[in-house]
């Protein structure tokens, strides 16, 4: 079984693609698509990294990654953010919660493949 | 002149001639400053009376925007020195500074709705969502690796959604940012398009009057949408009122007792607040005096303003002596008090205000606070003092005012506008 990502995104078409290219990859890719349970699934699961959209349904993926980050076991837990919104302060932002890469929609397959190649390798 | 004073007499007495005293009766030439005072002094009358209300209100606009571009270093105690003398220049300065304001607040409401409106996030998200998918998916499409036919056919389905979604909308997104069909101004914000709407009918609203809904008022109108929902909540006030206190008793009330709005909601038995709500929204056409009205928070923001001849209040900052901010500090007691403002000593302004609790304290949330404020311009003669009222503190003329948050940028000339 490959490295484990979880990619927390509400938008299905997306999240096809995404595991799509990834689980060819060599991957698992496990999703979850709401924002207020995603510490559960989190917990439940965990995973090698985490693909975080900002904008979800419930619960933004800021308050999440400062969930993530505050607790002890995914305090150190790749997180690459994915957001509609390319802003500087939205990446200040997110950099001061500690994300570790912020990736701007519409990105390419090959800057998300090779993004979590690099963060938690093949 | 209507004091007696022969016209030659007061020319030899101020140290004009005959001829450019008539001019400034007839209004031909301004007057201001020194010219002023001693014509004020010889017909023993305020200097306030000899200037008319719109030269106050260009006086006030020069001053604040002296005080807005204060690096540039105008010299404001020259205000009405400049009035006087080039009063088509004054008015131009005054108009641009009023449009510079104006625009300023507006691209600031703009930039607010560019970076806080939902509607608009909600659509970008869209907009950028179904690009981001397109873009994911047609990669995979077209990517040289070998697909499972199955995993085509969905791909394919999946573009062929979102290429829809994104038709819809990007449509939303065009009708968001199309300018309104009427071409005209667009009012700054749901407040004062709500205000404008109202003043427009008059702040009396019959349909209301008689059973009728918001919505049958709204379709009167060319109000948008978030100001049509700040508008349904006045409409559900106003009908409130209405059932509580129905136009034909308060009228009798009137009639019986005079418009003092406390004394009426004493004799009627109702709340002061409720009382001044009906009497602001008295017929325009039925002999009533105008009643001019505020409604704010309990952080002085003001929800609700009417104007009438003789009184405005403003939506910016406003002088902490007006007695509907007193009432905010005593809640449930109603205040009552006679007030002038700069530039028009001869106009007293009766303001009664009440402040009540509109919703129950919490634990963790403290109890909302509304004041309202009736204002009767030109009242009865009063029996308490009648307090000075100031504008902005920055162009406000009474210097030594317990109130005053900041200096003012007046010269001490200016004193004499009091």
């Amino acid at each position: 079984m490959g490295k484990r990502v979880l990619l927390i995104e509400d938008e299905p078409n997306i999240i096809e693609a995404i595991s799509f290219i990834l689980s060819r990859d060599g991957f698992t890719v496990h999703t979850h698509e709401d924002g207020e349970t995603a510490m559960d699934k989190l917990r439940a699961q965990p995973p090698d990294m985490v693909i975080l959209d900002v904008m979800l349904p419930g619960r933004s993926g800021y308050d999440i990654l400062r969930d993530l980050r505050a607790a002890p076991e995914s305090a150190e837990l790749p997180v690459m953010m994915l957001t509609a919104r390319g802003q500087a302060k939205d990446r200040e932002l997110a950099a001061r919660l500690g994300a570790t890469l912020f990736l701007t929609k519409p990105f390419s397959n090959t800057e998300v493949r090779d993004h979590v190649r690099r963060l938690i390798g093949a | 002149m209507d004091l007696g004073i022969r016209q030659a007499d007061l020319a030899a007495e101020v140290g004009i001639s005959p001829s450019y005293l008539n001019l400034i009766e007839h209004d031909k030439r301004r007057i201001a400053g020194a010219l002023l005072s001693r014509i004020a002094v010889a017909l023993d009358v305020a200097p306030g009376l000899l200037t008319d209300g719109a030269d106050r209100t260009l006086l006030d606009s020069l001053r604040q925007a002296a005080t807005e571009f204060a690096d540039i270093g105008a010299e404001i105690s020259k205000a009405e020195d400049l009035a006087a003398r080039y009063p088509g220049w004054a008015a131009l300065v005054a108009a641009q500074a009023g449009r510079i304001a104006a625009l300023e607040t507006r691209t600031q409401v703009l930039a607010d709705r560019m970076t806080y409106d939902p509607d608009l996030a909600t659509a970008l998200h869209s907009v950028i969502s179904s690009v981001t998918a397109i873009r994911s998916t047609a990669a995979i499409l077209t990517s040289d690796d070998q697909i499972d036919a199955d995993w085509q056919r969905r791909f394919h389905r999946n573009m062929h959604d979102d290429a829809v979604r994104l038709a819809q909308s990007s449509d939303a997104l065009v009708a968001y940012l199309d300018p309104p069909e009427d071409g005209g101004a667009v009012p700054l914000s749901p407040l004062e398009e709500v205000e404008a709407f109202l003043a427009g009918l008059h702040w009396h609203l019959p349909t209301l009057e008689a059973d009728g809904t918001a919505a049958d008022v709204i379709a009167t109108g060319k109000l948008r949408k978030p100001a049509q929902a700040l508008f349904a909540e006045f409409a559900t006030q106003y009908a409130t009122d209405v059932a509580a206190l129905p136009l034909a008793r308060l009228t009798a009330a009137i009639a019986r007792i005079g418009h003092d709005p406390w004394a009426l909601a004493g004799e009627l038995q109702l709340g002061v607040s409720l009382v001044a709500r009906r009497m602001a929204s008295l017929p325009a056409d039925a002999g009533y005096p105008p009643f001019g009205l505020v409604i704010c928070d309990g952080g002085g923001f003001p929800l609700r303003i009417k104007d009438v001849a003789g009184f405005a209040f403003p939506r910016g900052t406003a002088c902490p002596l007006w007695p509907i901010f007193s009432a905010l500090g005593q809640v449930g007691r109603p205040v009552q008090a006679d007030v002038v403002v700069p530039g028009q000593p001869d106009t007293r302004l009766r303001c009664t205000a009440i402040a009540e609790l509109t919703s129950s304290p919490a634990p963790a949330m403290p109890a909302r606070v509304v004041a309202t404020m009736l204002v009767k311009p030109n009242p009865p003669e009063g029996t308490g003092p009648v307090i000075p009222i100031g504008v902005s503190c920055r162009i406000c003329p009474r210097e030594t005012c317990v109130a005053r948050r900041e200096p003012s940028a007046l010269g001490a000339a200016s004193t004499q506008a009091l």
